[in-house]
């Protein structure tokens, strides 16, 4: 956070944006800034921070923070205290500003002037901005800015975000406060409102409204019509079910080429390395050791960023919140909040980005309940996994219909990933919250929008980034790690065996290989499950490693068919369902709950259903094939 | 409270039981304690933060595919997805 600091001259202009949920901030925030963001946390907590540098027409500098959406300065969670004390001042890790941005939606007044009421407690200049004027004045509702104004007893302008030429009367107030002097900061009145203050702040904005909107005859909206199909009863759900298989369609067909493209040119890095360095120890730790364990991470990041343009452009058309209503009631028999939905649907791609999303969820317990079955979802690095042994213990027989049985049993497991996601929630509602009631559901439909090309490729730029640099660091480390678990010590100079036979990673796998025959393992896949634990898919390579089998899955799968039982692969694929084969989605449970005792409770759950249920597929297996 | 206003709980509707297509205007926000997980006065807070007070207008325009829960409900220019029972605190004529 240093950087953030040091450029902070006195010339620097310092801006929050506040404003309730859906009011277009962040597209106003992005308008202002354009790509010059950076995206940081505050110390210790899991608010995200975002800043970004402007330059006005005027020329003065600006250096705006955005603020999580938010009713009121109220604190309802730990994570909105964070808010509440940055904009109070009392934080120690952010600097104080100058100026709130209070940014209230022109077709929906209610809660941005209420919020405008409370924030003029703060003490600091306010200046309200009522965005998204185009479309108030497309559908006819006429606003008295002047009369705002005068009401409220503090400067208001409009703007479209969307378009430039919807900015030019907000950098000209921006520059017009500036120039004539932002008074200083008075010491603060706010105090926490009590449900009387709140609401005689709401007949005041309502007040104000009344005296200063015009609406037109209330004519039936298109989001209204819209609403009318994407949340019937019968058609609601099959638009949704439609809208998923179409984003898996994309997410796995759709990003093959590009994945095939990456490993192309992990291959061709790999190759040059080789080529450009002598036989021996560097060789091996680059190639074998770097290279390929950050390749085998990276070539997920199409089908990461595929998922999350879906996600982004749905959000940002207002979908999320409807499909969170949707699937509310089923989500709500298994104990988690409607919310849940967002970032478990993240977790197909990758559980970290999918724990990350949880913090939508205000309520604590809900939120830990999400991020705990959150790794249960069959995430993106199972399906090489997956395929590997499918296609090694699965007939590629059709069952009729067209219907393929190795496609059919993905299917199942895919559908095995969000069952248990779902029985789990709900088997520790039973046992651990019974006697709790459920947090409320309070979801803002905000109206649908067009989705701004501009802010989906800035929220896929700085997921990428997330993306790329936890590859380059944890993933990086673990993969060193088992290069040299599984380098050394070196294998005599008569060995018969495959070198990886003789090293640390062997011993290992002698060693739990008592624990996990009984589901049927051999210390084969034990030596391949410890790099697995770097993350899932590494796995594929220690077996071929083990096995000494070069030349693909397709070889692979042929020596695995021929070396293992049947129910050995059955167990191993039941393994992978529950298992939490991945150091980084452990990680990222310690830091999004900041506790060691959850990341272990996680730890915990997932092996034990990961053995109990290979146990159970193991000897069932047996007892069928005798 | 005025015996007028408790008149007019009485005759009340809970927003709570409410069908699709009901139309109503509050006539109080009144959590009781140990319906829900937040204390009365946090859960009121909440109701009128989303903009539920007083003599405002509401209509229940759609309700949850299962079991017809949630509902979504209309209240001024916005519209607010919510479980039945958190909608229970909401009393209209």
């Amino acid at each position: 956070m240093n950087d953030m600091t040091a450029d902070a001259g006195d010339r620097v202009t310092r801006i929050a944006l506040v404003g309730a949920p859906n009011c277009g901030k962040t597209s106003l925030f992005n308008a202002l800034t354009g790509a010059n963001q950076r995206v940081g946390n505050y110390s210790g907590v899991t608010v995200e921070r975002k800043i970004g540098m402007a330059t006005t027409p005027g020329g003065a500098s600006l250096r705006i923070t955005d603020l999580p959406g938010t009713y009121s300065l109220r604190a309802r969670s730990p994570d909105e205290a964070v808010t509440r004390d940055v904009i109070l001042g009392t934080r120690v890790d952010a600097e104080p500003f100058d100026l709130l941005m209070v940014v209230v939606d022109a077709t929906q007044m209610r809660p941005g002037l209420r919020l405008a009421r409370e924030l003029a407690d703060v003490g600091l200049p306010l200046l309200v901005v009522v965005n998204m004027i185009d479309i108030a004045r497309h559908r006819g509702i006429d606003i008295d800015l002047d009369r705002i104004a005068s009401e409220l007893g503090q400067p208001v302008v409009a703007s479209t975000a969307v378009r430039r030429a919807g900015m030019g009367a907000l950098w000209g107030r921006i520059d017009g406060l500036i120039a004539a002097g932002l008074p200083a900061r008075q010491p603060t009145r706010w105090a926490a409102p009590s449900a009387h203050q709140l609401r005689q702040a709401l007949r005041e904005a309502d007040r104000v409204i009344a005296a200063a909107v015009t609406l037109p005859e209330h004519r039936r909206s298109f989001s209204e019509k819209v609403d009318a199909v994407v949340l019937n009863p019968f058609a609601g759900p099959v638009i949704l079910l439609v809208l998923m298989f179409l984003m898996f369609q994309a997410v796995f067909a759709g990003a093959a080429p590009l994945m095939d493209g990456l490993s192309a040119l992990v291959d061709a890095v790999s190759g040059a390395v080789s080529a450009a360095l002598p036989e021996g120890l560097l060789r091996g730790l680059i190639v074998d050791g770097a290279i390929a364990g950050v390749g085998s991470v990276i070539v997920f990041l199409p089908q990461i960023l595929i998922l999350f343009a879906f996600i982004l452009i749905l959000e940002d058309l207002g979908y999320m919140a409807r499909a969170a209503f949707l699937m509310d009631r089923i989500m709500g028999h298994a104990g988690l909040h409607g919310r849940a939905f967002i970032p478990l649907l993240s977790s197909f791609a990758c559980a970290i980005p999918g724990i990350m999303s949880a913090r939508v969820i205000d309520d604590e317990r809900d939120r830990l309940m999400t991020i705990l079955i959150a790794p249960l979802m069959t995430c993106s690095a199972r399906i090489p996994v997956y395929t590997l042994l499918i296609g090694a213990f699965v007939p590629a027989r059709s069952i009729g219909f067209g219907i393929g049985l190795q496609g059919l049993v993905m299917f199942a497991l895919f559908a095995a990933g969000v069952v248990s996601a779902l029985l789990v929630a709900f088997a520790s509602r039973l046992l651990f919250r019974r006697r709790e009631i459920a947090a409320p559901l309070m979801l803002d439909l905000p109206d649908y929008k067009v989705p701004q090309l501009r802010g989906v490729v800035l929220g896929l730029w700085q997921r990428a980034r997330a993306f790329l640099r936890r590859a380059g660091t944890i993933i990086f480390y673990a993969s060193l790690v088992v290069w040299v678990l599984s380098t050394f010590p070196y294998a005599p100079a008569d060995a018969t065996e495959p070198a990886i036979n003789y090293s640390f990673a062997a011993m290992i796998g002698h060693l739990l290989a008592p624990i996990l025959s009984p589901i049927g393992f051999t210390w084969q896949i034990c030596v391949a499950l410890v790099p697995g634990m770097a993350a899932r898919e590494v796995a594929v390579a220690g077996l071929s490693t083990v096995y000494a089998v070069s030349g693909g899955d397709g070889a692979l799968g042929t020596a695995l068919a021929a070396q293992w039982p049947l129910a050995t692969g059955v167990s191993l694929i039941v393994w992978y369902i529950f298992a939490p084969q991945c150091l980084s989605t452990i990680a990222v449970i310690r830091r999004e709950t900041a506790s060691r005792r959850w990341m272990w409770v996680s730890v915990g759950y997932m092996f034990a259903l990961a053995y109990v249920f290979s146990f159970l597929a193991y000897h069932l297996v047996s007892a069928l094939t005798g | 409270m005025e015996l007028r206003q408790l008149e007019a709980i009485d005759r009340s509707v809970s927003l709570g039981e409410a069908r699709k297509g009901y139309r109503g205007r509050v006539v109080c926000i009144l959590p009781i304690a140990g319906t829900g997980r937040l204390a009365p006065e946090e859960m009121e807070r909440r109701l009128i933060e989303m903009g539920f007070i007083e003599g405002v207008e509401v209509s229940v325009i759609h309700e949850g595919p299962f079991g017809r829960d949630p509902i979504a409900v209309r209240v001024g220019q916005a519209t607010v997805a919510m479980r039945r029972r958190d909608a229970m605190a909401i009393l209209t004529d």
